[in-house]
Formats: structure tokens, C-alpha cells, sequence
């Protein structure tokens, strides 16, 4: 038995667990729910070894215990099958399922023939008739997830973790995982199991835990509760945020998406955007809710031109259709986008924070169209730090040592420096402080009572209750709802958010 | 105060390889007394002028995460071009054509074919995806294979005392190699600090994703710079043909490494988004003074090899202990 003992985890700017007990037990499946950033994936990541600073305690087995690494968890019979596959694409099954515990004969060199033999067992253990010597890159990713359970079965872990093993798989794929998972269970190990899919836990869990903001809110037998509940208990909490009340005369569209549709670049016959359409007015401010892999940040990509090959569709911005071939091309047409991942995608973090912010706009600085205005551009950057509050100690402070939220200033006062017509924002407050999350709001609002259109992607249900006038939910790549915000509730969007119709 | 002690390092960082010039000098100028004098001072910098051209394109190509290891090469086919027009022209019997050069001709066509062959190296590496480092290896050996092609293998002597002023003459009492590696490295200065392209330069090394989600056309900019670099290693390369007064088919030979030992020194990051093209002047001139140096200290060439590769490593782990205490 698993017991997780007051465990709470702090990164920079966010608690993601606050003092969370729970209890796991052998020969059960345990679900646990909760909505994006309820605390989950960061659990089971302490359970796993992956996380090693925490405070609290796991208790295994009437022992507690603190584990320094993955491979401290795995001797103690804990294996996690992560959301992201963890397997070496050019290598082989066997390769990967041995990868760091290589059998070797008396001579030391590797006892190929042993660790295959062992390999075609667990593979027919699960069922898959594939040749062990088969590279992972040429598995489907169900399969491929399927190795990862024959690793764990190979570690012979006790307890073993799945974080959303069904996100890509199909549904025969699934009921092959099921019968596995059942038969594992029959054999006494300890199973959680994270999933969004309330379908697939009233087949497979026993036990349920839901969490909410960073804690256990409920937990008991699934046979005792219902869809419903379920969805109340991960919403039901109190709002911090003021939610959107202006109701603003919006007459003039502004941008118009018709039909957009986009490919997966890795299997071209998928598609991850199903024909989305709908419009943006001037001065609205649409918020757009989904889960893990509803295509959220697809969808806003595509908008930015950022997937010119895979995606089709018309887009007309104050009725003039566009071409979007490049984000260029985009930014030409006063769309912009402040990505997902500032770090990765929005900033150069080694550089000061000036050259960050006039990126967008060195082309209107450029005097005699040769040499840049610097003054100018000290200038701009000076007010853009004043307007937005950017704790800044110069305009040549290098923006890796800015706390989050200031970074992510830096990347919204890159974009209005462009002056664009439509602002896409993913995930604008993801790992920031609740201060710098209220300013934010607060600057969005402005911005749209200027008359900017704006879209915010959120997986924070009260962040897009608070900001946006429109809500549109999406479900594996469709759009499955569009709301009026003040006609809104958490579990209702929720629900939209989880099935398709 | 965090702010004025990080101005603080970034000055220190700028002048880091000043200071580290200034005592090579202090001491080579103590240990011999024919160091420090005008003329031998001259002679160092006519020295470093080809490796100063080179290693500035080197630099702008490092920043933006890149490298290029064809620059020796490239200076030789250049350099041989250069000499070959000026010497035989274009003749074609078939149309009883001859087309002569003047010297600006050749110079001219000297830079345009090294700006075509970055050009090159800058296509593949951006519409094939391939890794710089490999793509400019394949032009190492490309462009080494045209130069004993075009030259059949035998130097192109004899040029004539006209074409000869550009390596070894001199001007208001300076080589006019050193004039030209002047002009090279204010060019350069320009572009990066002064210009659009310098900012886009510095913000793919920096971040290259965070560029493209900025809409900077990344395919053009880094095309640019590689044709650029191409030019400057075009311009080495007429440099060494005049003051040889001869393209040497093997002229040119591992001065790539050269190049990115300035770049280093004068502590430009591989990784690309940081360093200065005036750090790379201080990086060459370093290994001038210390080839200049030693030679003058009498040490023998193989223990110099070893000189210089001790102070490559000491440059990048002195700029790598700044970096973590930050």
C-alpha cells in the first residue's frame, strides 16, 4: 500500500500540491481525476521518483520512504508509464525494455539471446504479436505504450502508474490495456490510473480520488458515484476571480474562421482540427476551454500561420480573406500570438529584455531604413515597462532572472507593440503569480475595450469564467460548445470539454 | 545593486579579452625586448588581417548558432579565381571571345563567387535541414577539389606589382591589409549592433523558436549571414594570393580552425545569441601576439601547436565559470 502523507509542492510562483493525502491500495485501480493543473501528473511524479524535493511524507508498505531518482522508485517497485513515452526510438523492443538493466553473460558482453527470450514473454504476456526485435520508431504509439507497460511488467513493479495511457491509442488497443490492467490487478499490484475519459473509469477503476487545486477534495468506490458527481466534485470550487460582467455592442466582426482543419504532421490521414468555424468581433474577448490534447494550441498556431502545409480552411479578417503562408504573413495582418511556452517559444531568455521586446517592431525603428534608432527604441521599451508595471531593474537586465509573470509581460509588451487587431493568447498566466494573473486580466479587459479582439486559450476553467464575454469548448479537435459567459457554469463547460456531443 | 553589478560583469565580460591581450603584452614585452615596437606591432596585425576577415564572417555565423568549416577552402578557390582572371582573363576560341580583367574585376569576382558559395552552404542548411557542420564539411572538400581543378594542382604566380599593393603595401604608414580587416570588422560591427539583421542574427542564436514564433524569416537571415561570411573568407583569400604574389592550390589549409579559435577566444558562445565581433578582433589578435610571441621567445613551432591549444581551452573555461556564477 501507497500513502502519501501531507505532501506539499512548491515550484517558483505556484503550490502544485498543498498538503495532499491519499491512500492507494493492492488489487485496485484507483482513479484519479482532476481537472489541467489540479496536481496529478506533479504526484505521481513524487511517487515516481521524478520530483525529489518535497515536503511530506510517502509511506510504502508501513515504511516511509523519499526517493532520489526514477531508479530509486523502480528497486522499490514503483514504475510510472508517463503521458509522454519515455522509449528510444532506434533501438529495438528488447533494447528498450533491458535499457539499463542488460543481462550479461560470464564475458560481459550482452546476453542477447537470454534478454530476448525474456522480451517475447512479456509481449505475449500483453497480448502483442510483434517481433522483439522490432525499433520502437516503426510501433504505433498504442503499441508503443504498450512496451511501456512491458517494461514496467518487466521490473515486476508492484505499483505501477499510468498518466493517460488511452490518450492516443484505439479503442481495440484499449480493451487490450483493460485486460491487462485487469489481470494485473487480479495479481495484487497496486494500479493508478490518471485519465480525463469518465467513461473508461467506470470500466476500469475501483476506487476514485478527485483532485482539485493542488488536493484531495473526495475520494470512495466508483460504484457509488456517477458522472455527474464526479464533474461537481472537480469543479465545485470558489471563484477568486471576478468574473466578466461588460456586455459590449459588438457589431463588427472582426475575424472570421470558416472550415479550419489541420493534419497531424505525423500521420497525414488524421486529422487534429476538425472543421472549426466561428467569429471573433471587435472587442470581444473569446475565451476558449479544452482538455489535454483538445487542440487548443493547434488551433491557435493555425490562426498564427504557423502550420501553412497541414492546415485548410478560410480565414477573412474584417472581411478581406487571407492567406496565412508563415507567421509573417500573419503579423502583417495584425494577428499575433503569445505562445504557450514563454521560455521556449516567446523570449530569448539570455538577452536583455530591450532587444526582446522590439523584435516585433525594429522595421518601424530603422531610420533611412539602414541603422536603427536606439533612442527610440529605449524610449518604447521604457514606456512598455511603465504601462504594463514590469518589475524590471533596467531595460538591459538580462529577462532569464525576471520572475515568470514578468517575462510573460514582456511577451504580451513585444506584441501591443505591434498594435495588432487580434491578440491570441495560450495560456497567458500558466506558472504565475495570482497577482500578476489578476493584472493580466486587467490589461486584457483594456485591451479589448479598445477595440482589440481576443482570444484567450486557458486550461484554468475560472480564468476563462473570469476573462472572456464568449466561451467556446473543445473536444478532441471539434468544437463542441460556444457559450455566453455569464451563461456559463464550470460543470457545465466541463462536461462539454469531456464528451463529444 | 543586482543591476549594477550585472552592467558590471557585461563590461568586464567586453573587455575580458582586452585585458587579456594587454598582459600577453606587458609580458612578452618584458621577456624580450623586440616585442614591443612599432614595427614588430605592425607585423602582427598584417598577420592577423586574414584571420581577422575570416574570423569576423565566423563570428556572425556563430551567433546564430551555426558554423562554417569550408571558410579555408573557400579562401583558396577565391584566391586562385581572383588570380587566374587577372592573369589569363576568360577565353573562349569557340566565339574568339577574350574578356580581361582589371584588379577590381578580379577582387569583385573574387567576393561574388565566395558570397555564392556561402550562399550555397546557407540553402542547403536551411531548405535541406542540414546540420551546418556537415554541410559546410561537404564544402571544405567541394571547394578544395575546384581549387586543384582550376589550378590543375600548380600555383598561379606572377601577378604583377599592381595586384601585389593589396597584400603588402602600405597606407598613412599601416599595411593595407590592416586597412582592409578594418573596414571588414566596422562592417561587421555595424550590421550586428546598428541593423535589423544584427538583431535577427542575435535573436535566432538566441532563441530560434522564440525567432520563428516572431515571424523573422530565419531562412533568409541565416542565408545572409552564411553568403556574408563567404564574401569576407573571399577577401582573406585575395589578401593572401597578393602578398604571396601567388594563389597556392593548398593556400587557405585549417585556417577555419583558426578562425573559430578567435571566435572563441574573444568569447563568442557556440550556442549561439552571444559574443561581439570585437571580441573576435581581441580573440585574433591574441593568437597573432602569441604566434609572434613565441617565435620571438625562440619556442619551437611544435610547442606553440601546444601554447595555443592550452589557451583555447582556458579562454572558453574561464567564460564558462562566468557563465555559471550568473
Amino acid at each position: 500500500m501507497v500513502i502519501a502523507k501531507n505532501i506539499t509542492k512548491r515550484f517558483p510562483g505556484v503550490t502544485a500540491l498543498d498538503n495532499i493525502c491519499m491512500e492507494l491500495f493492492p488489487g485496485k485501480v484507483s482513479a484519479i481525476i482532476g481537472e489541467n493543473g489540479a496536481g496529478k501528473s506533479t504526484l505521481m511524479k513524487i511517487f515516481s521518483g521524478v520530483h525529489t524535493e518535497y515536503e511530506g511524507e510517502i509511506i510504502l508498505n508501513d515504511n516511509p520512504v523519499h526517493f532520489s531518482s526514477t531508479k530509486d522508485a523502480e528497486a522499490a517497485g514503483i514504475a510510472i508509464i508517463h503521458q509522454e513515452l519515455n522509449l528510444v526510438p532506434y533501438l529495438t523492443i528488447t533494447e528498450n525494455i533491458f535499457l539499463g538493466s542488460e543481462l550479461v553473460n560470464t564475458w560481459g558482453v550482452l546476453d542477447k539471446k537470454k534478454m530476448q527470450e525474456k522480451a517475447k514473454q512479456l509481449l505475449k504476456r500483453l497480448n502483442l504479436d510483434i517481433d522483439p526485435n522490432t525499433k520502437i520508431s516503426s510501433l504505433k504509439v498504442g503499441q508503443q505504450q504498450l512496451i511501456e507497460i512491458a517494461k514496467a511488467l518487466h521490473v515486476d513493479a508492484a505499483i505501477i502508474i499510468m498518466d493517460e495511457p488511452t490518450s492516443a491509442i484505439s479503442d481495440k488497443e484499449v480493451d487490450n490495456l483493460f485486460s491487462i490492467i485487469a489481470e494485473l490487478k487480479n495479481q495484487g499490484k497496486t494500479i493508478a490510473y490518471i485519465s480525463h475519459k469518465l467513461n473508461e473509469l467506470f470500466q476500469i477503476a475501483d476506487r476514485f480520488i478527485v483532485m482539485r487545486d493542488g488536493a484531495t477534495v473526495n475520494s470512495g468506490e466508483m460504484k457509488n458515484t456517477n458522472h455527474d458527481e464526479l464533474i461537481q466534485m472537480m469543479t465545485g470550487r470558489k471563484i477568486l476571480i471576478q468574473r466578466s460582467e461588460s456586455v459590449l455592442e459588438r457589431d463588427k466582426e472582426l475575424l472570421q474562421l470558416k472550415n479550419i482543419c489541420l493534419k497531424n504532421a505525423a500521420n497525414r490521414s488524421e486529422n487534429i482540427l476538425h472543421n472549426i468555424s466561428f467569429n471573433l468581433h471587435q472587442g470581444e474577448i473569446i475565451g476558449i476551454y479544452g482538455l489535454m490534447g483538445a487542440g487548443r494550441t493547434e488551433l491557435m498556431e493555425t490562426i498564427f500561420g504557423l502550420h501553412p502545409k497541414l492546415s485548410s480552411g478560410e480565414i477573412t479578417i474584417n472581411d478581406r480573406p487571407i492567406k496565412l503562408q508563415s507567421a509573417s504573413h500573419a503579423i502583417n495582418e495584425g494577428i499575433v500570438l503569445v505562445p504557450e511556452d514563454r521560455k521556449l517559444q516567446g523570449l530569448s531568455i539570455g538577452q536583455p529584455v530591450r532587444p526582446n521586446m522590439s523584435i516585433t517592431i525594429l522595421k518601424q525603428l530603422e531610420r533611412w531604413g539602414i541603422m536603427l534608432n536606439k533612442k527610440r527604441e529605449m524610449e518604447v521599451s521604457r514606456q512598455y515597462i511603465q504601462q504594463l508595471a514590469i518589475k524590471t531593474s533596467s531595460t538591459e537586465t538580462i529577462v532569464k532572472n525576471l520572475s515568470g509573470g514578468n517575462q510573460q509581460k514582456i511577451v504580451l509588451a513585444k506584441w501591443l507593440a505591434k498594435k495588432p487587431k487580434v491578440l491570441l493568447l495560450d495560456e497567458p498566466t500558466r506558472g504565475i503569480d495570482i497577482n500578476a494573473k489578476s493584472e493580466i486580466y486587467k490589461l486584457i479587459k483594456q485591451l479589448a475595450s479598445e477595440g482589440m479582439g481576443i482570444i484567450v486559450v486557458s486550461s484554468e476553467l475560472p480564468e476563462i469564467l473570469a476573462v472572456s464575454d464568449r466561451i467556446l469548448v473543445m473536444c478532441e479537435g471539434e468544437l463542441t460548445a460556444d457559450i455566453l459567459a455569464n451563461e456559463a457554469t464550470e460543470a457545465g463547460i466541463l462536461k462539454y470539454a469531456i464528451h463529444k456531443n | 545593486m543586482q543591476a549594477i553589478t550585472a552592467t558590471y560583469k557585461n563590461q568586464f565580460a567586453r573587455f575580458q579579452s582586452l585585458i587579456a591581450l594587454l598582459v600577453l603584452c606587458i609580458v612578452l614585452s618584458i621577456l624580450t625586448d623586440k616585442f614591443f615596437t612599432a614595427d614588430n606591432g605592425l607585423n602582427v596585425l598584417r598577420q592577423t588581417a586574414v584571420n581577422i576577415c575570416i574570423a569576423t564572417g565566423m563570428t556572425l555565423i556563430v551567433l546564430t548558432a551555426g558554423i562554417d568549416l569550408s571558410v579555408g577552402s573557400v579562401l583558396a578557390l577565391c584566391g586562385a579565381i581572383a588570380a587566374g582572371l587577372l592573369k589569363n582573363g576568360i577565353k573562349i576560341p569557340s566565339a574568339d571571345l577574350f574578356i580581361g580583367f582589371t584588379i577590381l574585376g578580379v577582387v569583385l569576382a573574387g567576393i561574388l563567387i565566395g558570397a555564392a558559395l556561402g550562399f550555397f552552404n546557407g540553402l542547403v542548411i536551411t531548405k535541406f535541414k542540414v546540420p551546418p557542420f556537415v554541410a559546410t564539411l561537404a564544402m571544405l572538400t567541394i571547394a578544395r577539389g575546384f581549387t586543384m581543378l582550376y589550378t590543375k594542382g600548380q600555383p598561379i604566380s606572377n601577378l604583377g606589382s599592381d595586384f601585389a599593393v593589396i597584400g603588402t603595401g602600405w597606407w598613412l604608414g599601416i599595411p593595407v591589409p590592416v586597412w582592409i580587416a578594418a573596414l571588414v570588422v566596422l562592417f561587421a560591427g555595424f550590421i550586428t549592433q546598428q541593423t535589423r539583421l544584427g538583431r535577427y542574427i542575435y535573436a535566432i542564436g538566441g532563441n530560434e523558436t522564440a525567432a520563428k514564433f516572431s515571424g523573422i524569416n530565419i531562412t533568409k537571415v541565416k542565408i545572409t549571414v552564411y553568403a556574408m561570411a563567404g564574401a569576407l573568407a573571399a577577401i582573406g583569400g585575395i589578401i593572401v594570393t597578393s602578398r604571396l604574389d601567388s594563389a597556392q592550390p593548398n593556400a587557405g589549409t585549417s585556417y577555419e580552425l583558426d578562425a573559430i579559435a578567435a571566435v572563441v577566444i574573444g568569447g563568442t558562445s557556440l550556442s549561439g545569441g552571444k559574443g561581439t565581433v570585437w571580441g573576435t578582433v581581441m580573440g585574433a589578435i591574441i593568437i597573432g601576439v602569441l604566434n609572434n610571441g613565441l617565435v620571438l621567445l625562440n619556442v619551437s613551432p611544435f610547442w606553440q601547436q601546444v601554447v595555443k591549444g592550452g589557451v583555447i581551452l582556458l579562454a572558453v573555461i574561464i567564460d564558462k565559470l562566468g557563465e555559471k556564477k550568473e
